[in-house]
Order: C-alpha cells, then structure tokens, then sequence
C-alpha cells in the first residue's frame, strides 16, 4: 500500500546519460508496467526504485518520504536470474525473510517461533503452487518453478512495492499464462504496488493496470551518449483495472487482442496523464 | 562418431585410470633388474624385496636409539605440522577472505595488501622465521601459513566478489543486516569453495612443510627423506615419498567427501 513519486529523475554513468527526465506518480495498489527497448534503462529504474542506485538528480519518494538509499524490506524484488539462494531449500528460502526480521543475531529460529515461521511460509508456498517441493533445492526446480519460488521468498516481507525485473521472460508460454494468472491473484489479495519490467507486450496488457513506455527520443548512434530514454508512451488500460476489484466487463480478458481497436484512445489517454504531472 | 563424443564404459574407465600406475610400476621394475643384473649392491634403483625390508624396519621395528617406529613418530610429527597450518590458514582465509569481499571498505584497505603479500616467496622468509621464532615448530607451521594462507585469502575474497550481486540485494530486500547476510547468505556458499580452496593447497602445504623439515628438525617425513640422502637410502627415500602421495591422495579425498555430505547442494549445482 503505498505511492511512488519519480520527479524529474536523470540517470548517468560516466558520460552517458540513460535516463533523462523521468516523471511518474505511480499511485498505491497500481500494477505498472514498463516496456521499452533494450539497454534504454529500464532495469536501471528499476534498480533505482530498489534504493541500489541512486538518480543522478531529481528525487523518488515514497509514501512521501525520500526514498532510502538502500534495499529494504518494504520494497521486494524478483529478478530474472539468481533470485533465490541455492544452498537454501525452497522452505528454507521462503523462511530466510522471516529468520530475518525475527533473529537478529543468528538468523535462524527453533522451537516454537520456527514452527510458526515454518506454517507461514508453507501456505506461501502452496500459495505458489510449489507444494511438495519443500524440501528440493533450486536446482531442482524447473524455471518457473524457481520464479515462483522468488515471487513466495519476496512476499512472505509483504512488501509495499514489488518490483518485478523481466522475471517471466525466459518460461514457455503454458508456464507463463499459470503465473500470470496467479500474479493477477496475488495483486488483487495482497495490498503491494507493482512494478514490473517485460519485453512482452501482451504479458504488459494482461497483467497491468497501466503500461509505461521508456524510449530516446534521438537514436542516431551520435547522439546515443548525449540522450537518455524518458518516458514516451502512459497508457492506462481501459477499461481500468483496480486490484481487489474484479473487472465487470470481462472478467478475464487476455490478451492485447481487444486493445487494438482502443490504440487513439490509449494514446489520448496518456496525452490525460502527462498533463496530470 | 566425433572423438569428443566417445566415452569409456565404467570397466574400460578403471582400467584406463590404473593403466598410467601399471606402466610407472613396470617400468621401474624393469630399471631396477636392469640396473641390479649389472650391480648386486646398486643402490639407486632398489627391488621390491629391498623395498619390503626397509619399510619393515622403518614401520615395525623399534629404532634402537629411541625405542619409537620411525615411519609413525615422522608421520604423526609431520601431520600435526602440516594440518595446524592447513587449519590456522584456514580460518585466516575465512575471516579476511569474507570480510574482503564483502566490505569495500576492509577491500581498499586490505586487498592491494594481500596480493603483495601473497608475492613474496615463502621460501625466502624461513630463514627470518627460523631467527625470529626458533628453530621448533612455530617456525614450520608458520612457514605453511605465510605459504598458502595469502592465496587463500586471495581466492576466498573473489568468490565472494563472484556471488551475483542479486542475490545480496534480494537478501537486503528480506531485511537482512550485513551480519546476518554474511551467516546465512555468504558464509554457507563459500564453506564449501573454501574446502575445495583447502584441497588445492594441500600440496604447496607439503612443499613448505617438507622445505622446513628438511633444513631443521629432528622428526617428520621430510626431515627424515633428507636424513637418509646421505646414505643413498633410496629404498627408504621411495616409500616415503609414496607414503606422503598417499597421505595427500586420502586427505585431498576425504575433504572432497566431507563437502559433499555436509554440502550437499553444491554437488547438484556442479551436475545441473
Ligand atoms: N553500472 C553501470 N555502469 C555503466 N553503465 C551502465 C550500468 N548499468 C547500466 N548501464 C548502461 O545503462 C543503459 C541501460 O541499461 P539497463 O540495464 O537499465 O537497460 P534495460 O532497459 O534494462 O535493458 P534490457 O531490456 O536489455 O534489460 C545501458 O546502455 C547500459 O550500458
Ligand atoms: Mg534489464
């Protein structure tokens, strides 16, 4: 439950400007996603979002506060790769949060408080439909089964913001749709603002309540270091998805199929919200 | 079908392994009756059977001077030596090696340190040890550490680096401070390389060890090889340099194992 506010955010590394300008009011409970080349910053927002980075000027709040300049636990994340620890069963990845926040000397619980620990986590992990693999380390699971099991390990913190980095990107389409299905679950259970970075245009439409587009504005290979990406393209999908509010028009559209019709008014639309900044 | 694609079954596999044994084994055999046809009293090349005698005198027989069994009062004296410096490198390689590469701070401060340290060639500082600690086994044990404890560290600190950075963000993400990090995110994911990091440094170990044994001691395998050189005691000279393969083959192993059941997950990673 909480809003992110980007004003006015650069990104440069050395001489090379990524991003430039950026401004986005993101509001509590919204699903973004953000589209765009690659190599045009996506990930780097997105790493700024994280507190790993910090913008080379302009400034991120959330909830109104400045954004803190590292990790924490209000603010979880899924990668595309290396999201989970291989030395760590999967319910001893999906407990790691909770020996966190509960032992902070050892790390680790006994007795009751693990038992409790231990309960938690494996409703997540039937939540994520891991049930039965408690004990297999991540080597042993599938991709998306790993994907899964970082969604659980990230959501056992309920975080505040999730931010999600290409993480569907390298599963099959059957695998894919059954995680769409239960990221559109999670959201509309859990009280997270999403964030979620995809190359996928239809992955973007099915899941996301709005669709942000980063791209430079020049691209000719001169001015590539001279000019970052902003945002191009704000699209709010229509009709509006709202998490804990199930669509009454059609319950389970699924594709950008139905969209296509609607570009001019998307278009229009984020001509709306540009100005809103 | 391509060489590269051509696999031996498991027989042919164990015949091929001991293949390289066999042939060491024949051709000394036939050396050593070349060589002992020409000259019954040859010491160079002993026979099998002066092999036998001498490893029962060594092994069996109590020295008359001592009343000890030489092979194992050497072997007990080197092996104390040589895994009180394996051990003590050992954790100086965990402690400092971790907090390398952890902390960019500790990093700056001791990396550039480490890698000139680790240049300097042990060998020439024994003399300095030997003056500055004695000539008991401070000097030998502290040899095998400044020998292997500074490569130790080295490889330890570069694979912390090598973990990928998500995974520390992720745990920063599930609250973790840096001390709990290191327990349960760091530190488990380099035990297992540290053994392995501990197995290759098994032999330089060996190197330093037999180098201090051989210019001051009064016990140890090495110290008796170099003992036995001035009587041209090859047939002693031979087993031992056997037996500390040995030693060395059995520890290098039993270490292997040790990861393995302890860790048993960075066997799956090295199969996926
Ligand atoms: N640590 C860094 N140092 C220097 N340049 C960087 C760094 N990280 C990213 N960049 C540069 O920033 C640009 C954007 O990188 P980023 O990873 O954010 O792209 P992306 O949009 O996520 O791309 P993709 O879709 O391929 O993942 C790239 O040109 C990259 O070279
Ligand atoms: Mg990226």
């Amino acid at each position: 439950m909480s809003e992110l506010v980007i004003q006015n955010v650069w990104k440069e590394y050395g001489d090379q400007i990524v991003l430039e300008n950026v401004s986005l009011t993101v509001a509590s409970r919204a699903f973004v996603a953000l589209v765009g080349p690659s190599g045009c910053g996506k990930s780097t927002f997105l790493r700024m979002l994280l507190g790993q980075e910090k913008p080379t000027r302009g400034t991120i709040l959330i909830d109104g506060q400045p954004m803190p300049t590292e990790p924490g636990p209000d603010r979880g994340i899924v990668f595309q790769r290396y999201s989970v620890f291989p030395h760590l069963t999967v319910l001893g990845n999906v407990l790691l949060g909770k020996e966190f926040s509960k032992s902070r000397h050892k790390a680790k619980l006994f007795g009751a408080a693990r038992r409790n620990a231990v309960e938690e986590a494996r409703d997540l992990i039937t939540e994520v439909g891991l049930s039965g693999t408690e004990q297999k380390y991540p080597v042993q699971l599938s991709g998306g089964m790993q994907q899964r099991l970082a969604l659980a390990q990230a959501l056992i913190m309920k975080p505040k913001v999730l931010l999600l980095d290409e993480p569907f990107g390298a599963l099959d389409p059957g695998i894919r749709a059954e995680i769409h299905t239960l990221m559109k679950r999670l959201w509309h259970e859990t009280q997270m603002t999403i964030v979620m970075v995809t190359h996928d245009m239809r992955e973007a439409f099915t899941l996301a309540s709005r669709i942000v587009a980063f791209e430079r504005r020049r691209d000719r290979p001169e001015e590539k270091q001279r000019y970052g990406a902003t945002i191009t393209n704000d699209i709010a999908i229509w009709p509006p998805r709202q998490a804990g509010v199930p669509s009454i028009f059609s319950p389970d559209r699924d594709g950008p199929v139905a969209f296509l019709g609607h570009r001019r008014d998307d278009l229009a639309l984020s001509g709306e919200s540009s100005e809103a900044h | 079908m391509r060489w590269i694609n051509t696999r031996p079954g498991r027989g042919t596999q164990l015949a091929l392994m001991l293949l390289p044994f066999l042939l060491l084994a024949v051709a000394y055999g036939f050396g050593s009756a070349a060589r002992l046809a020409e000259n019954a009293n040859d010491k160079l090349l002993p026979s099998l059977a002066g092999f036998a005698d001498a490893i029962d005198r060594m092994a069996f027989v109590a020295d008359q001077r001592t009343g000890d069994y030489l092979l194992w009062s050497d072997t007990r004296a080197s092996l104390v030596r040589l895994f009180a410096g394996l051990g003590i490198s050992t954790v100086i390689a965990l402690l400092i090696g971790m907090a390398i590469g952890m902390l960019p701070y500790l990093r700056a401060l001791l990396s550039p340190f480490v890698a000139v340290i680790s240049m300097v060639p042990p060998l020439a500082l024994l003399p300095i040890l030997f003056i500055v600690m004695g000539l008991g086994e401070t000097s030998k044990i502290a040899l095998i550490v400044i020998g292997i404890a500074p490569t130790m560290i080295r490889d330890l600190a570069l694979r912390v680096l090598e973990l990928p950075r998500e995974q520390i963000i992720k745990a920063e993400t599930l609250g973790g401070s840096s001390w709990q990090i290191a327990l349960r995110v760091l530190l488990p994911q380099i035990l297992p390389r540290l053994i392995t990091c501990l197995r290759l440094q098994i032999g330089p170990a060996w190197l330093f060890l037999i180098a201090a044994e051989a210019i001051s001691s009064d016990s140890g395998l090495g110290y008796r090889i170099f003992l036995v050189r001035r009587y041209l005691s090859m047939d002693v000279i031979f087993p031992y340099v056997v037996w500390i393969t040995l030693l060395a083959v059995v520890t290098n192993y039993a270490l292997d194992r040790i990861r393995i059941v302890v860790f048993p997950w960075s066997e799956l990673e090295t199969q996926g």
